[in-house]
């Protein structure tokens, strides 16, 4: 991992670095993916990728109403509300 | 139209919202225009140690989807998709990636065009931002306002290849669509409430070129009207691009309805790197048959199926307009009606003509109205007991306070005429003109409408367009 | 220096308040006692629940009174790892983001608790957001292993260990993501429970990597852990990757033995540790054998592939499962001009250094160009494991290894170097990623005195014969040093 690689995952991952950090984690992750990289090792060829470790399929629940959470418990654990909503600095992007 | 010379290329994708009491993966409220954060629970507020369990009716309702607009159903797999935005609580969207649930399937426009179907997904809906201050403008806002009710909300996101031509082939589409989503029961298609998203992907290339132009998408489309517009518009605006030697560069445009414009948003240059991987806390889904065939018990045939029905049942030529009614009832859900009319003896093209236009300005109403009053009512005009502007004022005064049609045109005084009287004041008429009735009887049809319109000015409207006619074609046999 | 608390067993205590012999205040009032008395020097809990714990306690003694059965974990103080939620108590994970954070619910496995007659006593300290295998990386400072203070208790679940082993309770909930449950356990001489995935609820339990994430119990010995193990296994509707299969109860057949089971020493598990920790690995093989197992030396060469295919997994899982920290909802925000900015300020002051590491390390396994490479990959390394390890256990019940290759280290010796952190799990890895049951059981001691886990490893469900093989082993294990003797004061009544 290079420094930029670094630069560009804690850019992906909304994590202000400096510029030491920067260094500092690119430097051990670049140490962490080369022990990591013994994946490569293993001939993988036909075989299927483990998401699960324990098979299951279709767990569903019916479309029965539960309660939901009382809003002044959720508000009261909000950084800022207004108006019965989060609150928060603008945002400069649309969804993607 | 594209400007000569040029074709436009267009992909649309639809989000739609379905109709479960609950969200997709919690037991909170599926309802619009609630309280803002009233409808949410650690699951669609992405709670620390919250964990996701898959509604059983979302999962039906996307099968309905899918079967609808013949596709494959097939075992799928949730996958996270990754990005920060505030109104999406996990900062990661659950969504079908590389596996979705429908894949491969195709719509029918009502000219029988068919528009492929690339896939129809299941996904969870974000939260609604609102931008305070600056005009509500996104860039100028001061802050913005983050409500969860909608997070969580189950969606199909319906993707079609790129084969439309043209803007008002892709108003078609996303009609056909919503007629189609509505006729499943999974969604009731309401684009103004935004159960009902449309994203417009547009490229243009030169006629008879087989290349692929760069494409923008469109955004923003909350009515037909402004679907129409803002391909118009934006086909307009990349030929212009490409003609004055520039290139179309790839976007996300937004449509300024007011200003009637698309406007760049961002550049595919700060493209997202989503990271999809398999979301861990829900399982595959593997519907076999039986809970496939459970989802779609009880599902109606879909619009293009009733419309073929229907011509069907017009026997006969059916002229492009009649086509266009055919696809207006069917549209409304009014295609019933029509058919039990014209079972029930009723002549076709009345049935059609007066369903697709008197009751189509109140398809609602009509929908509510009992089916038999419905035909009996058609049957008054067609076996000429009323005339057709009687017959429009029964139907408003039915459709108002409802009842019997026979009363009700009886309450308002429109008895039929006896057939004496009628002959009598007939016979009046034709002697009055003598000139009109001589160009009649050699032939001239059209005169018809004038001694119709006498005989009606005579009878204050009580006697039958269809009656006066057999009663001058019997005269003029006789002249 | 070593320190002790309570001795008395968790069965102990819930069968004399069952039978009304000693009370549930009293339990839990010596127990709060003892936290009071040593917790400054340990630092196992972040959160003690005082009050809450003698409220429920006087609950508990009065169903007794009223001659209601509480439960089978009546008025038994249990400790809980702070990433599982408890509705309106503070539940950090050892962060600064969560500060000041109280859930709204609580976990599926802690009402399981509560409906046992169990007192939760209080939120035990662990390395952030469950990242780390020392208990170091908490914003609460290190906990401090009862046998030795200079000396790490293991991590992540190093508070709950600690607690169990200095006898501040007789009962804890921990998480084993990688080895975080059997890993302090073996540091500190406790028995230390990692299930099968899906046989304990996760809903409530702060994620780290969902796909092997499991919360299991810490005792003091074999019996303890098959209590608490009975009363939280069981399917839950809120959690998708729920097991929903009748579970056996493993508490009635401890003392079934093993005459005739057949028990392979795991090669990767022995070969390469510390000459100490294989020793007694061996020292266990032929306690077992000397009980009646048919006892053979297997290899299993894919499991070397485990740490590798974790180090991607695990973070990859992480990065995602973190993002939701954003400072927007709930936990710290650090304000700034627009959204993006006041997301990454929040969470570069709300993470720690290793939590920061793993959510790179996972975001970038994840990023295009890299997928294939790194986390397709390791998933289907994952497969391979899985695999050999089904074919391996075609030829016996259970595995023998060690829980981990060295005992104890000193605090700080590892915090420099990541790698070699990582590297202290190597024995446990592949059990997550295979999804199998494994359990860490006291064995002595290795150099220093310092106390020495050994490994029983199960397939999925084989949690019966697990604990079976527990059991002898126990039975037949050197004496542990127990951290003693207890300060005085410290222990009241309840010894």
């Amino acid at each position: 991992m290079t420094r930029e690689d670094a630069a560009y995952v804690a850019r992906l991952a909304r994590i202000d670095l400096t510029a030491d950090e920067l260094d500092l984690y690119a430097g051990q992750l670049a140490a962490v993916l080369d022990h990591a990289a013994q994946v490569a090792a293993v001939d993988t060829s036909g075989v299927a990728p483990t998401a699960h470790p324990i098979p299951l399929s279709n767990v569903l629940r019916p479309d029965e109403p539960r309660g939901s959470l009382d809003r002044g418990e959720v508000l009261a654990q909000a950084p800022a509300v207004e108006d019965g909503r989060f609150r928060v600095p603008r945002i400069m992007g649309e969804a993607p | 139209m594209s400007p000569a010379g040029w074709e436009a290329v267009i992909g649309l994708e639809v989000h739609c919202e379905l109709l479960t009491a609950t969200k997709l993966f919690c037991g909170c409220r599926n309802a619009f225009g609630d309280e803002p954060n009233t409808n949410v629970c650690p699951v669609c507020l992405g709670l620390p140690g919250s964990l996701p369990v898959l509604n059983e009716r979302a999962v039906e309702f996307a099968m309905r989807i899918g079967t609808a607009l013949n596709c494959e159903i097939r075992p799928s797999v949730f996958h996270r998709k990754n990005y920060f935005y505030p109104d999406m609580p996990k900062d990661y969207q659950i969504s079908q990636y590389d596996e979705p649930i429908n894949v491969d399937g195709w719509l029918e426009l009502p000219d029988s065009t068919r528009v492929g179907i690339v896939r129809a997904h299941i996904e969870e809906d974000t939260g609604k931002t609102t931008h305070v201050g600056g005009g509500g403008r996104i860039h100028d806002a001061a802050h913005a306002l983050v409500d969860y009710n909608r997070a969580g909300v189950p969606l199909v996101e319906i993707v079609s290849a790129p084969d439309i031509r043209s803007a008002d082939q892709a108003r078609l589409y996303a009609a056909e669509l919503r007629a189609i989503l509505v006729a499943s029961g999974a969604s009731d298609g309401r684009m103004e409430e935004g159960s009902m998203r449309v994203d417009a992907n547009v490229s243009v290339r030169r006629y008879g070129s087989d290349e692929m132009g760069t494409r923008c998408e469109v955004k923003n489309l909350n009515s037909l009207r402004s679907l129409g517009r803002a391909i118009e518009h934006e086909i307009g605006r990349q030929v212009a691009v490409v003609e004055s030697g520039g290139a179309v560069a790839q976007q996300t445009r937004h449509w300024d309805e007011a200003k009637g414009v698309t406007v760049a948003l961002r550049s595919k240059e700060e493209a997202f790197d989503y990271r999809y991987f398999p979301e861990p806390d829900l399982v595959p889904l593997a519907p076999d048959r039986s809970f496939r065939q459970r989802a779609v018990a009880g599902m109606g045939p879909m619009p293009a199926e009733r419309r073929r029905r229907l011509v069907a049942l017009l026997a006969g030529e059916v002229s492009a307009s009649g086509l266009d009614q055919v696809a207006t009832v069917v549209e409304l859900d009014l295609d019933g009606l029509v058919a039990a009319a014209i079972e029930a003896g009723i002549g076709p093209a009345l049935a059609l003509a007066r369903t697709a236009n008197e009751a189509a300005a109140d398809a609602e109403g009509t929908r509510h109205l009992d089916p038999g009053a419905y035909v009996k009512w058609l049957r008054m005009e067609n076996d000429g007991i009323l005339s057709a502007t009687q017959a429009k004022a029964v139907l408003a005064e039915l459709l108002d306070r409802g009842g019997d049609p026979a009363e009700i045109a009886a309450a308002k005084g429109f008895e039929a005429m006896a057939e004496d009287s009628l002959v009598a004041v007939v016979g009046e008429v034709v002697t009055r003109s003598p000139a009109e009735w001589e160009r009649y009887c050699q032939g001239d049809e059209k005169l018809a409408q004038f001694f119709i319109g006498q005989v009606m000015k005579a009878t204050r409207g009580k006697a039958s367009g269809k009656a006066v006619v057999a009663e001058l074609k019997r005269l003029s046999a006789g002249a | 220096m070593s320190l002790s608390g309570v001795s008395a067993t968790a069965l102990s205590l819930a069968t004399d308040v069952r039978s009304g012999t000693i009370k549930a205040t009293e339990v839990i009032d010596a127990h709060l006692a003892a936290i009071a008395a040593l917790d400054g020097e340990l630092n196992a809990f972040v959160h003690v629940l005082d009050g809450a714990a003698r409220e429920a306690a006087v609950a508990v003694d009065r169903r007794v009174e009223a001659g209601e059965d509480p439960g089978p974990l009546a008025g038994v103080p249990v400790a809980v790892k702070d990433n599982l939620c408890l509705r309106g108590a503070p539940t950090t994970c050892g962060s600064r983001i969560l500060e000041g954070w109280s859930p709204p619910y609580s976990a599926t496995v802690l009402e399981r608790l509560v409906d046992a007659g169990a007192i939760l006593v209080g939120k035990t300290n662990m390395d952030e957001f469950a990242m780390g295998s020392s208990t170091e990386t908490s914003v609460y400072g290190p906990t401090r292993n009862p046998h030795d203070l200079s000396r790490v208790p293991g991590g992540s679940s190093g508070g709950s260990a600690a607690a169990v082993a200095a006898g501040l309770a007789p009962l804890a909930l921990g998480s084993d993501t990688g080895g975080s449950i059997r890993q302090p356990a073996a540091f500190c001489g406790v028995v230390g429970v990692k299930p099968t995935y899906g046989t304990v609820s996760r809903f409530g339990l702060v994620a780290f990597a969902s796909s092997l994430d499991q919360i299991g119990p810490f005792a003091r010995n074999v019996a303890d852990a098959a209590l608490l193990f009975d009363v939280i296994a069981g399917h839950d509707p809120l959690d998708s990757t729920s097991l929903d299969r009748p579970l056996v109860q493993v508490g009635p057949c401890l003392a079934d033995g093993v005459a005739g089971m057949r028990v392979g020493v795991l090669a990767e598990l022995v070969d390469g540790v510390d000459a100490d920790v294989a020793a007694r690995v061996h020292e266990a093989a032929e306690a077992l054998a000397a009980a009646g197992a048919i006892v053979e030396e297997l290899s299993v060469p894919e499991v070397r592939y485990g740490l590798p295919a974790y180090y991607l997994i695990a973070p990859a899982e992480a990065s995602s499962n973190l993002s939701r920290y954003d400072g927007v909802r709930y936990g710290l925000r650090v304000e700034a001009s627009d959204v993006a900015a006041m997301n990454s300020a929040t969470r570069a002051a709300g993470f720690g250094p290793e939590v920061k590491r793993r959510i790179m390390l996972g975001t970038y396994a994840l990023s295009a160009g890299y997928y294939e490479a790194y986390y397709g990959q390791a998933m289907k390394v994952r497969t391979v494991i899985v695999d050999a390890f089904a074919a391996a256990y075609r030829g016996v019940d259970v595995l023998l290894g060690a829980t981990t290759p060295t005992t104890a280290f000193p605090i700080g010796a590892k915090t420099g170097d990541p790698l070699s952190m990582y590297l202290s799990d190597v024995c446990t890895i592949p059990t997550n990623l295979a999804g199998h049951a494994a359990m860490s059981v006291p064995f002595g001691t290795g150099a220093g005195g310092l106390p020495v886990g050994v490994q029983v490893l199960a397939p999925a469900l084989g949690e019966l014969q697990m604990f079976r093989v527990a059991s002898v082993l126990e039975a037949a294990a050197p004496p542990t040093p127990a951290p003693s003797p207890p300060p005085q004061g410290s222990g009241g009544g309840v010894r």
